[in-house]
């Protein structure tokens, strides 16, 4: 009998929609490189210009602030590289080299890196911490302004907690300082709704694989106007901000995925609400000692994050693998490196609970039975290590 | 889907995860001779193992322990209580991280240094046993300082690493598992390892 498969990892990558699925196949017919002239070339353009298009509606952007990138990474880079931009030779756009950065310490690791780069070439960075809930400290984010902050980055959804911060209000705290704003929204956009115009911010990146497109392809806006440095040169592509052939079938995808998302986001989001509340309603009858981690209101709709006392979150994960179920964890040992979650320690969970945590992030195809047995399963693991446990034996 | 993927631990490894051998789920109803408890919540992994010892023959009767930690921490201990039931208590005090790997078909490297922690518990508990029945001159360990908190790991044993062949750090770390948990030891370790090398080979690498 094959095994029963749930794949509650959808925050790290997810399936392929159906749809997409059908449009790629169609896509990779078409090789004709988009800035050839000919008939074939002419196409591949008409394609990417109307995936720009949906995109830009998608998230109240105009079409000509979309830049086709290779990743969410890769979009975060090119924002944070570009104030290393000398204002010397050639570059017009050379004006942030003095300048400072803002960040959180719950970045994902290609901010952090980048920022921590660009601290060891000489540039001031200051990381805001969090609360205990995974929002940023307001009090501390309007302290470390200053005349010389150039940016400000900050995530709009995180990847561990799901947790949502108030993206248009820290966008208006940066602005009224002369800042510009970046918001890494690889965990948001095609989640819930996100429009740039309104959010008023200067940058914003995001990524297809999150949202049920193909891997390989992120967009990164900038708003008109704004000075803007490329990472990748000695091209013309994307009006010369983004070097490099075209990836045309993953821009085709993305639009396409980006389409679904106009069709089922407000829907599915409504779902996974209900799964996760039966998720948080089951785990708490069954299993004592367990901690909901982030902010329960503003967070993603299909991200669930918690903390089981006295149990490993390794252990956990691998156990859960054994019955078919795939999820995450904040724990070290699983990590490769040392130490638990840098966002949950950000946060100021003890490390144990850090090493205990387990995210489960759910997507469009996530169903109630699906979360039933999580729920059964679930039980009988962390039972099953806490009756080993140094630190919980005795307590159940 | 089709394939599932190679574990990325061995079939001993996963067996001794799934079916965890020796486990104490009761400390009342297990009469031992000693108890030795090693590791460290903050750094993931904590084990407390407990020997029961024939003291006409000197030998280890049972061996029963509980662990927090990741699937090789479990599996780790596990195989450990099997490997030193019936052993002298002199063999079983020189059992090796590198015995409990071999004894598992290995362990990715990044987990050797952190979740084999077992023989340090084991030795612990012999210790227990050692000063409690009147044999506290064979505690070899007893008044070492402890330098690394994480770890449990010795000012004797960095020394004893160093007779072994420890020249570098990461020697070192091989070793003794030394500053693979907080990391904050490390200054006092380099610092050590300098030391017993000048005082045994008048040279140092690092």
């Amino acid at each position: 009998m094959q095994q029963r498969t749930v794949y509650l990892d959808n925050n790290a990558t997810t399936p392929l929609h159906p749809e997409v699925i059908k449009t790629l196949t169609e896509a990779m017919e078409n090789y004709g490189n988009p800035s050839s002239l000919h008939q074939y070339g002419r196409h591949s353009r008409t394609e990417i210009e109307k995936a720009r298009e949906r995109i830009a509606h998608f998230i109240g952007a105009e079409p000509e602030e979309i830049i086709f990138v290779g990743s969410g990474s890769e979009a975060n880079n090119t924002v944070l590289s570009s104030l290393t931009c000398q204002p010397v030779g050639h570059c017009e756009v050379g004006c942030q080299s003095s300048a400072s950065i803002v960040t959180t310490n719950i970045e994902h690791p290609c901010i952090l890196e980048s920022a921590k780069c660009l601290k060891d070439r000489g540039m001031t960075v200051d990381f805001v911490k969090v609360d205990r809930d995974g929002k940023v400290d307001l009090e501390e984010y309007r302290s470390m302004l200053t005349p010389n902050t150039g940016l400000v980055s900050i995530m709009m959804a995180n990847n561990e907690t799901g947790t949502i911060q108030d993206i248009k209000l820290l966008a208006r705290i940066a602005h009224e300082n002369g800042s510009l704003f970046h918001t890494d929204s690889v965990q948001a956009v095609g989640k819930i709704p996100v429009n740039v115009k309104e959010l008023d911010v200067d940058f914003l990146s995001l990524s297809a694989h999150k949202i049920y497109g193909p891997k390989g392809i992120g967009v990164l806006y900038v708003k008109k106007g704004v000075a803007f440095c490329p990472l990748i040169r000695g091209g013309h592509q994307e009006g010369g901000r983004r070097a490099g052939t075209e990836n045309t079938t993953g821009i085709i995808g993305l639009g396409k995925a980006i389409e679904m998302r106009e069709l089922e986001m407000a829907s599915e989001a409504k779902h996974l609400l209900e799964l996760k509340q039966l998720l948080k309603e089951g785990f708490s009858a069954n299993i004592p000692d367990i901690e909901f981690v982030g902010h329960q209101e503003d967070c993603l709709p299909g991200t669930l994050n918690v903390s089981f006392s006295g149990a490993e979150g390794e252990s956990i994960l691998l156990y859960l693998d054994l019955e078919g179920i795939f999820v995450s964890t904040g724990s070290a040992c699983a990590s490769g490196s040392l130490d638990p979650s840098h966002v949950l320690l950000a946060m100021g969970l003890e490390a144990e609970s850090a090493h205990g945590s387990i995210r489960i992030s759910m997507g469009r195809d996530t169903t109630r039975e699906d979360v039933e047995y999580v729920i059964e399963k679930m039980e009988n693991v962390i039972s099953r290590i806490r009756s080993m446990s140094t630190v919980y034996h005795g307590r159940n | 889907m089709a394939d599932q993927g190679g574990w990325i631990y061995s079939d001993t490894v996963k067996d001794h995860f799934m079916n965890p051998r020796n486990i104490l789920r009761d400390e009342k109803g297990f009469k031992y001779d000693g108890k030795g408890k090693t590791g460290n919540i903050k750094c993931g992994d904590e084990m407390i193992v407990f020997i029961s010892v024939d003291k006409e023959k000197n030998q280890i009767k049972d061996c029963k322990w509980q662990t927090y930690g990741c699937a090789s921490a479990i599996a780790s201990t596990s195989a450990m209580s099997e490997m030193v039931k019936g052993m002298d208590l002199d063999v079983a005090y020189k059992v090796s991280p590198k015995d409990i790997v071999k004894e598992l078909g290995g362990l990715p490297d990044s987990k050797i240094h952190c979740s084999v922690l077992g023989d340090k518990a084991l030795r612990m508990a012999i210790d227990s046993y050692y000063t409690q029945n009147g044999m506290a001159e064979k505690v070899t360990t007893k008044e070492a300082l402890i330098i690394c908190e994480c770890m449990e790991v010795t000012d004797h044993e960095i020394e004893e690493a160093v007779l072994e062949g420890a020249r570098s750090f990461y020697e070192l770390q091989e070793i003794t598992k030394i500053s693979t948990g907080c990391g904050e030891c490390r200054q006092d370790a380099t610092m050590l390892l300098q030391e017993y090398t000048n005082k045994h080979f008048g040279e140092c690498s690092i």
